[in-house]
């Protein structure tokens, strides 16, 4: 009895509060806009019996969908998504991986502290981190003031309100996920093949591509994922640093459920953002097994 | 390899720069006597005076801690309660859809989650306040409490569970008595994460909030959509020095339980 109650009370907590919704989201992507409370068409009617189930299913269709390949913004959206999501992975990978190296080349008594200041931006508001560079990278802001001074400009870069922002936003949020599972494979990297390898006459550098670059490889994987996935759905980054010429597709679910107060098309794009994530956060899961299997 | 060659200096420093200054530049002009953000006019704590007598900014503060502690205690129990089953439990019907359940909320976008979430409370007739999103909160936190006492139980040792079975236990009390202080860092690294992801949390809490209950996220997040102001400044730094804080003296702590193990081991070895 215990045991059946260990696992069916977050069993049931997770079947009511994570899986009924999505069926929920998937059934209102099927439906209708309409001028009503709630604003969608047609609405279960369990009261009529046999019909009501008939007259529901028959009412829906998938023109949501079609309507999304119709309208240039919706799979603009979903593109402009990935390649923000792609790049701003590329970015965080190319300035995370100089800290990792760093930090699993570091004096064994500093490492906790480097740690602990790489984490400590983790658990520090995410909101407050995204808004802290509206102030840098505004026109008047501190970027443009140093560069100003300095005189490597004459006028004032527009950056805020660009897509380049909102690649600052993301490197900046996700780099401790990068960081982290890199460090992880380098920590526990033999130095000895290394030194091997030198003295067989490979120069530093090839030797660093040649070994350390593959043998960190699922560090890469996990990071690069753990960047990826998040990044493709954000919302926050791009509504404060991208403007209102950035498109992404978590600010057009937002604005066409918030603004539009279209439910049914904010389902229909919930459900195909999750079918592009799928490919992702598989390669992930098959990334992680992989290694949890090494490490055996 | 003790001393970091020039490269890796270089890297760290850089690194560190990056992650620190905007951080810092925030902290110094949350001082700034100026209302204008960019321009430096002096020292001043102004900011920090009107934000105590914004009743606005206070009342979402209540309401966020509110729902941080209920939704981060119960995410703690049915968190740890789903790692137990998913690490000890031996196998049921629906094994692999319930672990499916319980990693899929850590890469769902936020914006689906909430989404969902809002529709399935509309669909019941739940009204939304407080009640909902500490429903939303703890549904996603008790996910990542699950990962990481999971990890813990995995890397402990069974005989110790089951030596206390054989000698007589119950199994509860086998929980109580062995299992569960073992992994009780786990558990209490489980509720802060949970604690800070649901202080956190903007996207998900604005799709369940209703005009009843403001969490401090949507609070900041609707100012400043507007532009950077100095009275947030002053509210970011309060939050960045509490966490600041707390995770400095989470690292002591745990800095000191390590020496304290390590001596005992010392000890130990000593003793043979």
């Amino acid at each position: 009895m215990r045991r059946f109650l260990l696992i069916a009370v977050p069993y049931t907590w997770l079947l009511a509060l994570f899986l009924a919704p999505f069926v929920i989201v998937f059934k209102i992507s099927l439906s209708d806009i309409a001028l009503a409370i709630p604003p969608y068409t047609p609405t279960l009617d369990l009261g009529a019996g046999w019909e009501g189930i008939k007259t529901f299913f028959s009412g829906l269709d998938f023109e949501n969908f079609v309507w999304l390949t119709q309208d240039d913004l919706y799979w603009k959206a979903y593109l402009s998504s990935l390649k923000i999501a792609v790049i701003s992975t590329a970015f965080t990978l190319m300035i995370g991986y100089p800290i990792a190296y760093g930090l699993a080349r570091s004096p064994e008594e500093w490492r906790p502290t480097l740690m602990m200041l790489i984490i400590l931006p983790f658990w520090t508001s995410f909101l407050i981190r995204v808004y802290s560079w509206m102030g840098i990278l505004s026109q008047e802001g501190f970027l443009n003031q140093f560069l100003l001074w300095t005189g490597l400009i004459n006028e004032p870069l527009i950056i805020l309100n660009t897509s380049i922002a909102v690649y600052i936003g993301i490197v900046y949020t996700y780099l401790p996920f990068m960081i982290l599972p890199i460090y992880a494979t380098l920590d526990r990297l033999d130095e000895s093949l290394i030194e091997a390898a030198e003295d067989l006459g490979c120069s530093r550098l090839s030797a660093f591509w040649l070994i350390t670059v593959p043998l960190s490889k699922n560090g890469i994987a996990a990071g690069s994922f753990l960047v990826f996935i998040p990044a493709l759905g954000e919302f926050v980054i791009p509504s404060l640093l991208g403007g209102s010429r950035t498109l992404m597709i978590g600010k057009v679910l937002w604005e066409e459920f918030f603004s539009n107060r279209d439910w049914p098309v904010a389902g229909a794009v919930a459900i195909v953002l999750l079918l592009i994530l799928v490919i992702p956060i598989v390669l992930f899961q098959r990334n992680q097994q992989k290694q949890a299997e090494a490490e055996q | 390899m003790n001393r970091l060659s020039w490269f890796n200096t270089v890297s760290l420093t850089l690194g560190f720069a990056f992650l620190y200054i905007p951080m810092l530049i925030l902290v110094i002009y949350s001082f700034n006597a100026s209302k204008l953000v960019t321009v430096w006019a002096g020292f001043s704590t102004r900011w920090y005076g009107e934000l105590l007598h914004n009743e606005a900014f206070l009342d979402a503060a209540w309401v966020t801690l509110k729902v941080a502690v209920f939704s981060s205690s119960i995410a703690t129990v049915l968190g740890t309660m789903a790692a137990y089953v998913l690490v000890r439990g031996s196998r049921f019907p629906g094994r692999t859809l319930f672990s499916g359940m319980i990693y899929a909320p850590l890469v769902m976008p936020e914006v689906i989650t909430g989404l969902s979430l809002l529709l399935l409370f509309i669909g019941i007739g739940l009204d939304r306040g407080v009640l909902t999103i500490v429903l939303a909160h703890t549904t996603f936190s008790m996910c990542y409490v699950s990962v990481v006492v999971s990890s813990r139980l995995i890397s402990f040792d069974k005989s110790l569970e089951e030596a206390a079975l054989d000698l007589g236990c119950s199994p509860a009390q086998a929980f109580r008595l062995v299992t569960l202080p073992i992994i009780a860092p786990a558990v209490i690294s489980g509720w802060l994460l949970a604690f800070t992801l649901s202080l956190d949390d903007l996207v998900i809490a604005s799709f369940t909030a209703g005009p009843s209950a403001t969490t401090l996220p949507i609070k900041i997040f609707s100012s400043i959509r507007l532009g950077v102001s100095p009275e947030i400044n002053a509210l970011s730094t309060v939050m960045i020095a509490i966490v600041a804080v707390g995770v400095i003296a989470a690292s002591l702590v745990s800095k000191r339980s390590l020496v304290r193990q390590k001596k005992d081991e010392q000890a130990a070895e000593r003793a043979q």
